[in-house]
């Protein structure tokens, strides 16, 4: 279910053209020549993933595992803001987000084969720290 | 530079986006960030590994096969110079797990999930990315 569900996501990027930076960079530029492309898909993806957080709600557990595992913090604090912040800079900057990029891999470009190794060793001195922290109550849930 | 603008296959290809989010809380529970996914196969392996790393080769897969499929090729166009991808690389590493997400986790499942910690991320996020293309594109004066 995983690998299709990761290809169903490389399908809808690759054919939405998000994978393409140049693309995405155009949606961020309003005062250029602003192109709606990114949110059509962010709008098409979120009504489709809507749907079917609906019909997980009526679920007591997901088809395929014991129970639903989902982010449960709700507090908006000062790591999800610096966190995002810094993220929009990289993405702004480049025009690549995580999962474009990771899929672009397939493409064989040079240009994201940089730009994932780095965003990869990017991500390691967060993980350490905060499994070196573990003993302390935990501050930070996924997404 | 403008490339032109399909609004028929941008909203399809963000629903079979949507669809894989779905796909992944239907069957296993779980969200579908790509950025956590990523930075989780990273650590020791674990009863998750098998999942994640179904999900990364199937995100490779799926341009292949549409090119397959439609004959056509996905094409892009990456004009930051290398030191600026790496820059870029590392902040969006960095920034996407101290913030807990990227624009699939906050963006297609934690606004469909009407989190407010991901309203204010994907707020956060979308704001500095239009002022770090604003800074670099006009004021800057970079080729666009």
């Amino acid at each position: 279910m995983a690998l299709l569900s990761g290809i169903l996501f490389g399908l809808g990027l690759a054919l939405s053209g998000m994978m393409d930076p140049a693309r995405v960079l155009g949606f961020l530029d309003p005062a250029g020549s602003w192109d709606p492309t990114l949110a059509f898909v962010l709008g098409g993806a979120v009504a489709v993933s809507a749907l079917s957080v609906m019909l997980s709600r009526r679920m007591t557990r997901p088809l395929l595992a014991n129970r639903f595992d989902l982010p449960t913090v709700t507090r908006i604090d000062r790591p999800l803001l610096v966190g995002a912040g810094l993220f929009g800079i990289g993405w702004g900057l480049s025009g690549f987000c995580p999962g474009p990029a990771l899929a672009s891999l397939s493409l064989g470009l040079p240009a994201s084969v940089v730009f994932v190794i780095a965003m990869l060793i990017g991500m390691v001195p967060h993980d350490r720290l905060r499994r070196s922290t573990k003993a302390a109550p935990a501050t930070s849930g996924r997404a | 530079m403008s490339l032109p603008f399909h609004p028929g296959e941008a909203l399809a290809g963000g629903a079979l986006i949507g669809l894989s989010a779905g796909m992944l809380l239907l069957s296993i529970g779980r969200v579908a960030g790509c950025s956590g996914i990523a930075a989780r196969l990273l650590g020791r392996p674990d009863g998750d590994s098998g999942w994640r790393a179904a999900f990364v080769l199937g995100l490779l897969l799926g341009p292949v096969l549409l090119e397959l499929a439609t004959g056509r090729s996905v094409t892009m166009q990456i004009s930051a110079s290398v030191p600026v991808l790496i820059g870029a690389g590392l902040l969006v590493g960095f920034g996407t797990r101290l913030g807990s997400g990227c624009t699939s986790g906050h963006g297609v499942s934690g606004l469909a999930r009407l989190s407010k910690r991901s309203f204010a991320a994907v707020s956060t996020f979308m704001v500095t990315a239009f002022l770090t293309v604003f800074v670099v594109r006009h004021l800057l004066g970079a080729a666009s």
